[in-house]
């Protein structure tokens, strides 16, 4: 399981947009590298983060090889309610992983 | 046509031969070196995005170094002007390059939820050259930024 690391506030005003952060380890193999036998690497990267607010999705993301190892997303959302945010990331070779985290809304 | 059926031959003749002589120049250019994207494939990919509709000027940002030392991993920030309503939102954010090996980097896409249009993350770039990034809103219209960046170290192609 990859490590992902969110970064988002645990409270919010109601109606205020709060910016969230996520990374994920990976090293998002282009394709386009040769090995030493210079063949070139086959593709392995993450294709795609979606990110659900209390089950209703709020961003989705489709990535392509040229977004840098370990990929780093940083967007905003209107905090509206209290509960879960979950991130689900896609990709190559069936990859997949997730990870929650709660927000207060007051 | 008025042209007589040898004028035509000939004609016919010499387009074949330039074709054979393009289609052997474009070998040659693959073979000198990995394949990438060109300002033409770029210019298809954003085509690929935004159909038939007219590509404005304005309105979205880049936010990356002009220098970049690093080509690996590049900070880069998209923005884009919008009230973020029900009515008008930004519904997808775009970005392309002209010299990767293709021209899709990311793409995004939000809702009137997302509340301020500004997407981060970190690319890779495989050479200095241009960077498109591409709004649809959601009543139809897009809009598009580009900036030159120049790279010194570039990505993806080690031991190429």
């Amino acid at each position: 399981m990859a490590r992902a690391l969110i970064n988002a506030p645990a409270k919010a005003k109601r109606g205020e947009a709060i910016e969230i952060k996520t990374m994920i380890s990976h090293m998002m193999e282009t394709g386009f590298r040769p090995d030493s036998t210079g063949r070139p690497i086959a593709r392995d990267i993450i294709t795609e983060l979606v990110c659900k607010y209390n089950g209703e999705e709020i961003f989705r993301a489709e990535l392509f090889p040229a977004i840098a190892a370990n990929p780093f997303l940083a967007f905003f959302t209107v905090a509206t309610e209290s509960g879960t945010l979950s991130f689900e990331w896609t990709g190559d070779n069936g990859f997949s992983a997730t990870e929650s985290v709660n927000i207060t809304v007051e | 046509m008025t042209r007589a059926d040898g004028t035509s031959q000939r004609t016919r003749r010499r387009f074949l031969v330039e074709t054979a002589a393009l289609a052997g120049a474009a070998g040659l250019g693959l073979d000198s070196g990995p394949a990438g994207a060109t300002p033409a494939s770029m210019q298809a990919a954003i085509r690929n995005v935004t159909g038939e509709a007219k590509l404005n000027k304005g309105r979205v940002k880049i936010d990356v170094p002009a220098l970049i030392e690093n080509g690996n991993a590049v900070p880069l920030t998209v923005s884009c002007e919008s009230p973020m309503t029900q009515e008008d939102h930004v519904k997808a954010l775009h970005v392309f390059t002209e010299k990767n090996p293709q021209p899709n980097v990311i793409g995004v896409h939000l809702g009137p939820r997302a509340g301020r249009t500004s997407v981060s993350t970190r690319i890779r770039l495989a050479d200095t050259q241009k960077i498109v990034a591409v709004a649809q809103m959601s009543d139809g219209s897009f809009w598009s930024d580009e900036v030159e960046v120049i790279v010194t170290l570039a990505a993806c192609l080690e031991g190429a």
